[in-house]
């Protein structure tokens, strides 16, 4: 499987997801750049962290103009695979291809450690390696990472089994101790109604080397990589 | 323009004497510009005039030195198979003080830039930091608390957003910095020995690019601020202090690396302080040659700058590059594609002059060499040396433990920083294998497949009480917690934070502390690959202590050397390698307990320093040592706590002595205790023993989460839940004082 990971002006975690990917079996990645208009060639779209456009107006905002973003969305349209990270679950937001945004963390500060979430829903191409339940230990590292969405939204993410990975202590305990920044429900990641798009803003390129203290995060890898 | 005047030349910090100076270079009288040109680099941010008779004591020469401190942006070192790595320190201390956001910001930025100048690629930072107390409702703790708040969220602000990584450092607090914070920042960069870069304009004809943000009034003249004591009215220098854009720098740090693998570049320098005119003179300098360029060609951000304001503002992330005749348009394709304002602004000629004109008209002409190399040096006048007065210990009257262990975990200086490092990010390029927190940062660095390990550290308390023994032990300590996570210290970066050295007591101070670390870089066989020094730290309440600050880096030769402070598992044996010592003299038990900086600092012994680092690292790379942690601020008993915490394990020791308070708080130097599998005892105290390391057998690690602490015969237990709650709770509670 072959992976697109887009390169914004201000992407940082570009190289990792590129490394993180290059790393597993049956998979590689290739950066493409922003004012790239084609994605010919890729199984699936890595939207990755960072700052793109410095997250001046407010994050993902400018970089959902890119070139590259039209194709994304048609890539999306038909079914391809997109994983947005972070800066990317951002611009994924502000694309409109997944619903809600993400605004300043609760606690004003940005925040970097290692967070257990838990897996709510493995219906998905992005879980289906994991267990329901199942507590993972992932990075996160962000400002602007408190997932809002009105009443109405949540509810349709609920009924349709969108979310699927919420904050939780190691335990698995979901509450506001276990929340990082405030998200409604504490909701670390969801996809869209088709389920072939899936935002997170923990980090899972971080937890794929036992020498940075996790290997948690190769699951949602192997999920894509599973047929 | 107008006349030059005994006023215009005080005003720009320049004596009569260098004015006479100036004129015999030029052979006529400078014009304005040309004296505002000769004020920034003739001052000590720039020249060094102060401190370079006493630099040139540091050791800078090694088989690992690939670039020399001086010769470049930054020193480069061989870590072994084609690659190198570029590191410095620097300080933005005055900026700082008057805006603690954008001056910490734009001291990240500058200290980046140093590094991708040398071609290499930025892969961490780290940074050491002082604030006064921040204790208290005091007016000036809130201004503390203030000021350490807005440096670790322009930190934050510039690392994350470039996308470096924040992976240590240290924060102390002391009244002496109060007004006057200290923010060193530290970068290194990874290189192939072939991809190093000069900051040098070779090839005559070559044309000069400009490259980066667009120049603005902002930073006017900064490094001549930066060389200024803080007043009441250094407000009114706001603009002085520059506005960073950490996104057009990671735009410009992608661009220049990829114009460097392009073979076009012929020389590139960054324009950190003192600007267009620095990077201009200083690459002339250096390539034996001359440049001319014209400020009419520069891009600007504002209308109807002079040339005096072009050539000394100090705006961020521009770039100069001598670029090979003929690829021009290469150069400007790679500009374009990543959306950079660019301009050629000039040509290398063969005359050794900076010229600088405004379309037709000459604004500035002056030997390039003459001006960037050849500032008055001044060897200022010294005090005479007094030795400290020893401490009276009868003089301190012996605390109760229990409650003194505790006030030290409170204590600012030692309590954990995770309130700080949990605002950098410290995990992004996948190398931060020993997370903030622990002796020293641990990073992988993945292109190179290398392992790297450091530590900034320095004793300001020792340095005020002997500046020798500060210095040397500084460098000491730097190795020491090197070693502690298994790597072997292979140089060093420093920076100087001292007063006016107008003051003789002050000067003293500066040349004792580079006496002291020159010689312990001997010892250690570390060579000081650069720097930066940062003297006029005062405030209207008087002069900082001392503070040569030491940033150290080593090598881990296989990961499975990598070792951290926690405690790993019950059963496990403690043992202190060194003495169990009793110095307490210049202690943070005198400091946080008795309220008293007083006595010598403790003595080092580099034999015993050496044999205590060697043994440590050799039990590491033997497989035998589960944990290392070195003795520092807070003695034993705080060094046991932390391990304790650290991996959530409890133990149960005894220290020798004779007072209990001395036993468990002093802070004599070559210590490091470690823990090991009791089935390995023997093996290790007889290798200790075959090498005549003097060791004591403290304990053992304890699955009850409580530390006890035998001494004098009596015993102390502190329930961990009773050393975590100040450890952890005390920065957060305080900082949230005022929310």
């Amino acid at each position: 499987m072959k992976f697109a990971v887009i390169r914004f002006p201000g992407s940082n975690c570009d190289q990792d997801c590129v490394l993180a990917i290059n790393n597993l079996p049956g998979a590689s990645a290739d950066f493409v750049w922003h004012k790239d208009t084609s994605l010919a060639g890729f199984d699936g779209v890595v939207v990755p962290g960072g700052f793109s456009y410095g997250d001046y107006l407010r994050c993902g905002a400018i970089a959902r103009f890119s070139p590259i973003m039209q194709t994304v969305k048609s890539f999306a349209a038909s079914g391809g695979t997109v994983l947005g990270i972070c800066n990317g679950f951002q611009i994924l937001c502000e694309s409109g291809l997944l619903p809600g945004a993400l605004v300043r963390n609760k606690g004003l500060h940005f925040v970097c450690k290692h967070q257990s979430i838990r897996v709510e829903s493995t219906n998905s191409r992005f879980t289906r390696a994991a267990t329901k339940g199942q507590v993972l230990n992932i990075p996160i590292a962000h400002g602007e990472g408190c997932y809002f969405a009105d009443d109405a939204t949540l509810a349709a993410l609920n009924a349709n089994d969108q979310i699927l990975v919420r904050y939780c202590d190691a335990q698995g305990q979901i509450n506001d101790a276990s929340n990082p920044n405030g998200s409604r429900e504490n909701i670390a990641g969801i996809c869209n109604e088709t389920r072939n798009v899936f935002g997170l803003m923990p980090h899972p390129e971080r937890a794929c080397d036992a020498a940075l203290g996790s290997t948690d995060g190769l699951v949602i890898f192997q999920s894509l990589l599973k047929n | 323009m107008s006349a030059i005047t005994p006023e215009i030349i005080s005003k720009h910090g320049i004596t009569p004497d260098e004015y006479e100076r100036i004129k015999s270079i030029l052979g006529r009288d400078p014009n304005l510009t040309e004296l505002g040109v000769f004020s920034v680099m003739w001052s000590e941010h720039c020249s060094y005039k102060n401190s370079k008779l006493e630099l040139k004591k540091f050791p800078v020469t090694g088989p690992r030195v690939l670039v020399k401190a001086g010769e470049e942006n930054a020193g480069v070192i061989d870590i072994g198979d084609g690659w190198a790595i570029a590191f410095k320190m620097e300080s933005h201390n005055h900026p700082s003080a008057i805006e603690p956001f954008q001056g910490a910001a734009t001291g990240v930025g500058g200290i980046i830039r140093d590094i991708f100048t040398m071609g290499a690629r930025p892969v961490f930072s780290m940074n050491s930091l002082r604030f006064g107390d921040i204790r208290g409702d005091s007016q000036q703790s809130a201004t503390n608390r203030r000021l350490f708040e807005g440096v670790v969220n322009g930190i934050a602000h510039y690392g994350n957003c470039i996308g470096i990584p924040t992976i240590g450092g240290e924060v102390y607090f002391d009244d002496s910095y109060s007004g006057n914070p200290l923010v060193n920042v530290f970068c290194l960069g990874i290189l192939k020995h072939e991809q190093i870069a000069r900051g040098a304009a070779k090839g005559v004809g070559n044309p000069v690019f400009y490259v980066g943000a667009e120049t603005g009034r902002d930073g006017l003249a900064g490094a001549a601020f930066a060389s200024r004591e803080l007043t009441e009215e250094s407000k009114e220098d706001r603009p002085a202090v520059q506005v960073g854009d950490p996104f057009r720098e990671k735009l410009l740090l992608e661009a220049c690396l990829e114009l460097l693998a392009s073979g076009c570049v012929a020389g590139i320098q960054d324009m950190g302080a003192a600007g267009l005119t620095c990077s201009t003179c200083e690459t002339a300098s250096r390539g034996g040659t001359g440049v001319e360029i014209d400020v009419n060609l520069v891009p600007k951000r504002e209308t109807g700058m002079t040339p005096y304001e072009i050539l000394l503002s100090e705006s961020q992330e521009r770039m100069l590059v001598i670029v090979k005749k003929g690829e021009e348009d290469k150069v400007r394709a790679i500009f374009e594609k990543w959306d950079l304002p660019y301009a050629h602004v000039g040509v290398v000629n063969d005359d050794g002059m900076m010229r600088v004109r405004e379309g037709d008209n000459i604004a500035v002409e002056i030997p390039a060499r003459q001006l960037a190399d050849e500032a008055p040096l001044y060897s200022r006048e010294a005090a005479p040396k007094k030795a400290p007065e020893p401490l009276d210990l009868a003089s301190v009257p012996g605390a109760d433990p229990l409650t003194a262990l505790e006030t030290l975990l409170a204590h600012p200086s030692i309590a954990s920083k995770q309130w700080v490092w949990q605002q950098y990010d410290h995990m992004v390029r996948l190398g931060a294998t020993v997370l903030p927190g622990s002796d020293a940062a641990v990073f992988i660095v993945r292109e190179a497949d290398k392992i790297l390990a450091a530590s900034t550290d320095c004793n300001a308390i020792y340095c005020k009480q002997d500046p020798r023994e500060g210095g040397r032990i500084a460098v000491a300590e730097a190795a020491r917690n090197i070693a502690c996570t298994g790597a072997t210290p292979l140089a060093v970066t420093d920076n100087l934070n001292f007063g006016n050295p107008h003051k003789p007591e002050n000067f003293l101070q500066l040349r004792e502390a580079i006496e002291g670390l020159a010689e312990a870089c001997r010892a250690f066989d570390t060579p000081v690959t650069g720097g930066n020094v940062s003297l006029y730290n005062e405030s209207p309440a008087g002069a900082i202590d001392p503070t040569p600050t030491v940033g150290m880096v080593g090598l881990v030769e296989k990961p499975e050397h990598i070792t951290t402070q926690a405690f790993k598992a019950a059963g496990d044996i403690i043992l202190l390698i060194g003495e169990p010592g009793d110095e307490l003299g210049a202690s943070h038990y005198l400091l946080a307990v008795h309220g008293r900086k007083a006595g010598a600092p403790p003595q080092l012994d580099y034999a015993k320093e050496l044999a205590v680092q060697n043994a440590v690292r050799d039990l590491i790379r033997q497989g035998l040592v589960k944990s290392a942690h070195d003795c520092s601020e807070g003695g034993l008993a705080v060094n046991l706590a932390e391990s304790c915490l650290s991996g959530n394990l409890g133990a149960k020791t005894e220290i020798p002595g004779t007072r209990a308070d001395v036993a468990l708080f002093n802070e004599s130097q070559s210590r490091i205790v470690i823990t090991f599998a009791p089935r390995h005892a023997s093996e290790i105290l007889d290798f200790l023993k075959s090498r005549s390391v003097p060791h004591t057998r403290l304990g053992e690690v304890t699955k009850a989460p409580t530390l006890t602490i035998e001494a004098t015969g009596k015993t102390f237990a502190w329930p961990l839940e009773k050393l975590r709650t100040p450890f952890e709770k005390t920065i957060p509670s305080l900082m949230s004082w005022e929310k």
